[in-house]
């Protein structure tokens, strides 16, 4: 019978199925963990004297409540306060006791767990993959199932490498065209976001398809699924390809020599089959997708930045609109920008750092507006400064940052104060998710960077055309 | 897990839809290491002024209020993160229950595991007790039916296994333990292909 890409992954992992009174025993094949939804797990097992089952399937790093800023001159780290400092410090400790492979702050490789996963080589398609952190279907743009969990179950796949899950229903949603030039990935997935609704994937894994999907290097790829969980939906997959197989060649934790040949030809069949079934089925025009934002306090308020606000049509959505004091009517671009943010699991990869630069290039970032620039790893950080990013992004008047998830989740002393607005690449707009009263308006690296500049909410095309000229 | 079979409690309504996980708790209380004392800080932002005194716009801190287990919250409640600091937050404060016309996935997969009720009820009752706070409800985990003080009943449905757990305190670590050798059988399958 013909599957969907989503079933194949999902029947090759099952231990024990799915019956009416109990969920299916799922296999998982990678586990990635980090410093804030950890410690807790890790009590779990100690009190109840209890190994894990394979380290070697465990992947650590720090991302969360790290600095951003260099070690002070006592060669100290400038921690947000003693609570992130600990944290940290447990998660190291329960690493060294538990045999987990941790990327620390000693590290070559450290960065946010969504970037190094793949960076590493680690994130494989055909894989079950999950990590305490929402975020985690980030991975599925290899063509592996990957979700994220809470502590309890992180427990659960430390004692035993399983998860209790029931069968989540399948969306395919056809991206039909070609994205017009200077749109890119974060202005599609918030332009799908927009279209299904913040709840729209609930209950539901994504399959992201077609001709404007397949175009889309790893990178982008990345984008999009990550966030598949603003949908509501746990997973998002694209199908492996020649793309995805390019980009894993070589990398340290992939298959090597014939291990290699004979995994790409196994990864070949990961793709869901003609006249395969999806429970629900959407089609998106690529052609029609601008630079997008977000106007309210989810990602799914979210539009063409020259496209008028929608008026509030019931209470919920007044108290979105006042918050972020955006106007009914008037469309987002030309708001005035306060900080600007680029970095996230969303978009903190090379090339999110290059498409940022390519607007600064020669240009430098308003007066008045604060702007930080936090690369995914270190590898990133490495990449980035080689090709002499960093010396631009500071000429232009940016931060440049040591790697983590910063602003993203302001847990780690990076935010804004209180009724400023930030132009942001990462994935949530929520109330205070950049600290207390900061609006937060959701955009792309090259919409993030022509806002700096222009100290207004800009759009990118009239940047990169000029750099172009 | 203690077993949970009951909750009786009049109701306190948040109607706002899409209450996110970070408005639970903000992600800069998320450096603790424990499970314990976060009650205190549920819903931080939303219930202090900034001078820490109680916010009385929010909707939990009028008097009516105080002391309500069963908290009634506009669609798609719980949805962000995946921090389980939010149910564990929630317990803290005080609440047993959320009924919403619809949940978050990974916010209802946390709160059954840490025995907060986390129930979807249907659009048209949801939407009759958003507009009645404060009424009395009984909940029944084993027949699964909100009671009503008119003596009607809201009927709904949990995951069949998560209401065993739930009834019986059931331990899932200490039942996924049990698979050991199904687990281990797997195991040698992956290895030989």
């Amino acid at each position: 019978m013909a599957e969907t890409l989503f079933e194949k992954i999902w029947n090759a992992h099952v231990v024990a199925a799915e019956t009416a009174d109990t969920p299916a025993i799922l296999y998982v094949d990678l586990h990635l963990v980090h410093e804030v939804t950890s410690p807790q797990a890790f009590s779990e097992l100690r009190q109840r004297g209890l190994k894990l089952r394979r380290p070697v399937r465990m992947l650590a790093t720090l991302d969360h409540s790290t600095p951003t800023l260099p070690t002070n001159d006592d060669g100290s780290r400038p921690y947000a306060n003693v609570e992130a400092q600990a944290q940290v410090a447990q998660l190291e400790a329960n690493c060294g006791e538990f045999g987990v492979e941790l990327h620390g702050w000693d590290s070559e490789d450290r960065g946010i767990v969504h970037v190094i996963g793949p960076e590493l080589g680690a994130t494989q398609p055909g894989m079950t993959i999950v990590c305490g952190d929402s975020h985690t279907s980030t991975h599925g743009a290899f063509g592996a199932l990957a979700f994220g969990i809470g502590t309890t179950e992180v427990g659960h796949v430390m004692a035993t490498q399983c998860l209790l899950q029931r069968r989540p229903k399948t969306m395919a949603i056809h991206v039909d065209g070609q994205l017009p030039p200077g749109v890119g990935a974060k202005d599609l997935i918030l332009h799908i976001i927009g279209s299904i609704g913040v709840d729209g994937g609930t209950g539901y894994v994504l399959e992201y398809r077609g001709a404007a999907i397949e175009a889309l290097t790893m990178d982008e790829r990345m984008t999009v699924c990550n966030m598949s969980i603003e949908a509501g939906a746990r997973a998002g997959l694209i199908a492996p390809d020649d793309t995805t197989f390019a980009w894993l060649k070589g990398r340290p934790r992939a298959p090597q020599g014939e291990a290699w040949e004979h995994a790409v030809a196994q990864w070949r069949a990961l793709r869901s089959d003609d006249g395969a079934r999806y429970d629900r089925e959407v089609r998106i025009d690529a052609g029609a997708v601008k630079p997008t934002v977000t106007y309210g306090t989810h990602p799914g308020m979210a539009i063409a930045m020259d496209a008028p606000v929608p008026a509030a049509t019931n209470a919920q959505e007044r108290r979105a609109l006042d918050y972020m004091q955006s106007r009914p009517g008037q469309p987002m671009q030309g708001t005035p920008v306060d900080v600007v943010f680029i970095g996230s699991c969303t978009n903190s990869r090379l090339s999110d750092l290059r498409e940022a630069a390519r607007v600064l290039r020669g240009r430098r970032v308003a007066d008045g507006v604060r702007m930080l620039v936090v690369p995914g790893s270190e590898a990133v950080r490495r990449d980035a400064e080689r090709e002499g990013l960093h010396h631009l992004f500071t000429a232009a008047g940016a931060e440049w940052r040591v790697p983590g998830c910063s602003m993203c989740i302001a847990m780690n002393g990076d935010l804004a104060q209180p009724g400023q607005l930030v132009v942001s690449t990462s994935n949530r707009n929520f109330e205070g998710r950049q600290g207390k009263g900061a609006r937060t308006v959701l955009a792309s690296p090259a919409t993030a960077a022509a806002s700096a500049v222009a100290g207004r909410i800009a759009d990118p095309r009239e940047y990169l055309v000029e750099v172009a000229a | 897990m203690k077993p949970v079979t009951h909750i009786q409690s009049r109701t306190a309504v948040l109607p706002d839809e899409n209450i996110d996980t970070d408005r639970i708790i903000p992600a800069r209380f998320l450096t603790t290491t424990t499970r314990e004392g976060l009650g205190q800080l549920c819903f931080h932002d939303w219930r202090y002024q900034a001078d820490g005194s109680d916010n009385l716009a929010f909707p939990l801190n009028r008097p009516e209020a105080r002391g309500c287990s069963i908290l009634v919250a506009g669609r798609n409640f719980g949805c962000g993160s995946s921090r389980e600091h939010a149910p564990w937050a929630l317990l803290d404060y005080g609440i047993r229950a959320v009924l919403c016309s619809e949940i978050a996935d990974i916010f209802r997969g946390n709160a059954l595991k840490n025995g907060l009720l986390a129930i979807v009820i249907d659009e048209l009752e949801h939407r009759w007790l958003l507009k009645h706070p404060g009424i009395e409800l009984a909940i029944d985990v084993r027949e699964q039916f909100i009671a009503l003080p008119d003596g009607g009943r809201i009927p709904f449905r949990l995951e069949p296994f998560a209401r065993h757990c739930l009834l019986n305190g059931v331990d899932q670590l200490g039942y996924l333990l049990q698979h050991e050798k199904a687990i281990a059988h797997y195991e040698q399958q992956e290895q030989a292909a």
